[in-house]
């Protein structure tokens, strides 16, 4: 537990003496609400209506576009070949940076989403679903994101790639994720999509650093 | 000492050598073609002219020959890739890598012919090229794996950690495969449900299972001799570059 906190230590050290990171990811989360109205005119009825669908979209693109930054800079230094000689299984190291990375990347778009909800018309009670979708469901997306970054990480230009292999995966948390906000087929219904995506993020929190690990150490080689 | 080690190797990974299967599959390439090309023969000859028209559907009913058999195929494919991947990550096994590159871009034909020809059947008889339904949604999925396991692949350059790799992925895309088998249960929108495979035997009649069986086998076919000639394609690329390499050491 020691060494997994000192590797969870060590990623939010970097992160915040680095700077700049976090803020971007969140300036590119709370731009995408500020375009769509544009690009759809600032009809507030319909905003509201796509507001659920708006939010997951730009959480989506936004944990897509950090990606990179879960594996990449330790790659190329050499870190990683250094933390497999740790005594502590080298998943469980992996499960510390994905789960930093889940501090660094989600916490603060989910911090971010009350302005979000203000610029799509959303009610106080929407918003309120929104952040719980959003909590329940970004460990997902960072535990699938995790294993893209480690299919991709020994590629030079494997920046592309790992969406577009996680984001035909990430599609049920899509679906589940806007499920739970919109209240459109009844209270029932967006229950059970809450519960669908909890199930989703735990299995894949549980399985993905032991998959990355494999891919990491396999890609290494 | 080499005699020795030899016997104890067992059949399969004699067979498997890539030398080896390169040998002894290289005679099977031309009768599988000869058996491919009678069973496209006779299964179209049976879907265009020996099979009745649908009560319903009329004449478009015969595009069903070429689309479930795609559409099995789509999902065929991916179980044989997947198969090799648990021979890469297991055994190490080269042929597995082969076996692994090989399929991945005929599963993406398969599954983009299976699309095709659901679209093309789908607007005379349901009145749209494209739904939103399980099965259509879940197969599309297939094929955007089947698209980034490609693109995964020509971003490699060492093929041999690109299979160790990639054949983690394909294990990880493989839950989509029963999503796809059971989507018709579970969310029964538009597509119908299974008709050939049930516990309780098929709901088709004769007349019609007939043809599609013979389809069915023709593709299977098709599947393998191109699976066959696309590893030695793949084989003999893999010597070539190796040659290459060794040429270029010689020189420095």
């Amino acid at each position: 537990m020691n060494a997994f906190g000192a590797v969870l230590a060590r990623e939010l050290k970097l992160a915040a003496r680095s700077g700049g990171d976090v803020l971007t990811l969140v300036l590119f989360f709370v731009m995408i609400g500020v375009i769509v109205p544009f690009a759809m005119g600032p009809d507030k009825a319909m905003l509201s209506r796509l507001a659920p669908a708006i939010v997951w979209i730009a959480a989506f693109l936004s944990m897509l576009l950090g990606l990179d930054r879960m594996f990449r800079a330790d790659h190329e230094d050499g870190t990683l070949v250094l933390l497999r000689q740790a005594d502590l299984p080298f998943s469980a190291i992996v499960g510390a940076k994905v789960a930093a990375h889940w501090l660094l990347t989600a916490l603060p778009l989910i911090i971010a989403s009350p302005l979000l909800a203000i610029m799509l018309a959303m009610d106080m009670p929407t918003l309120g679903r929104a952040v719980v979708s959003l909590l329940v469901g970004t460990p997902a997306l960072v535990a699938l994101g995790a294993i893209g970054a480690a299919v991709t990480v020994s590629i030079r230009r494997g920046g592309l790639i790992a969406p577009v292999l996680i984001l035909p995966m990430a599609i049920p948390i899509l679906i589940f994720g806007v499920g739970t906000i919109s209240t459109g087929a009844g209270p029932d219904q967006s229950d059970a999509a809450l519960l669908f995506l909890a199930a989703i993020s735990l299995m894949t929190a549980a399985l993905a650093p032991f998959v990355a690990a494999l891919a990491i150490k396999w890609g290494e080689d | 000492m080499s005699i020795d080690t030899k016997s104890r190797q067992g059949w399969f990974s004699r067979i498997a050598h890539p030398g080896q299967f390169m040998a002894w599959t290289q005679p099977l390439l031309w009768p599988l073609v000869g058996i491919t090309a009678v069973l496209f023969v006779v299964g179209l000859y049976y879907a265009f002219f020996n099979s009745p028209e649908d009560y319903q559907m009329g004449e478009t009913v015969r595009i069903m020959y070429v689309h479930v058999p795609n559409a099995w195929l789509s999902q065929f494919v991916y179980v044989i890739m997947a198969v090799s991947a648990l021979g890469t990550l297991v055994w190490r096994h080269p042929l597995a890598d082969v076996s692994m590159k090989a399929a991945a871009p005929l599963g993406a034909v398969f599954t983009a012919l299976a699309l095709y020809t659901g679209a093309l059947w789908g607007r005379p008889t349901w009145g749209t090229f494209w739904e939103w339904d399980g099965r259509m949604t879940s197969t599309l999925v297939l094929l955007l794996i089947y698209l980034g396991i490609i693109a995964l692949w020509r971003a490699f350059d060492d093929q041999l950690r690109a299979a160790r790799v990639i054949a983690v992925f394909t294990l990880v895309g493989a839950v989509n495969i029963p999503i796809i088998k059971f989507s018709v249960d579970w969310w029964s929108t538009l597509h119908q449900p299974a008709s050939v495979f049930r516990p309780d035997g098929p709901t088709i009649p004769p007349s019609i299972l007939i043809p599609l069986f013979l389809m069915f086998f023709a593709f299977t076919f098709l599947f393998l001799v191109l699976h066959l000639k696309a590893m030695h394609t793949e084989i003999r690329r893999r010597k070539a570059m190796g040659l290459e390499r060794r040429a270029a050491g010689a020189l420095a």
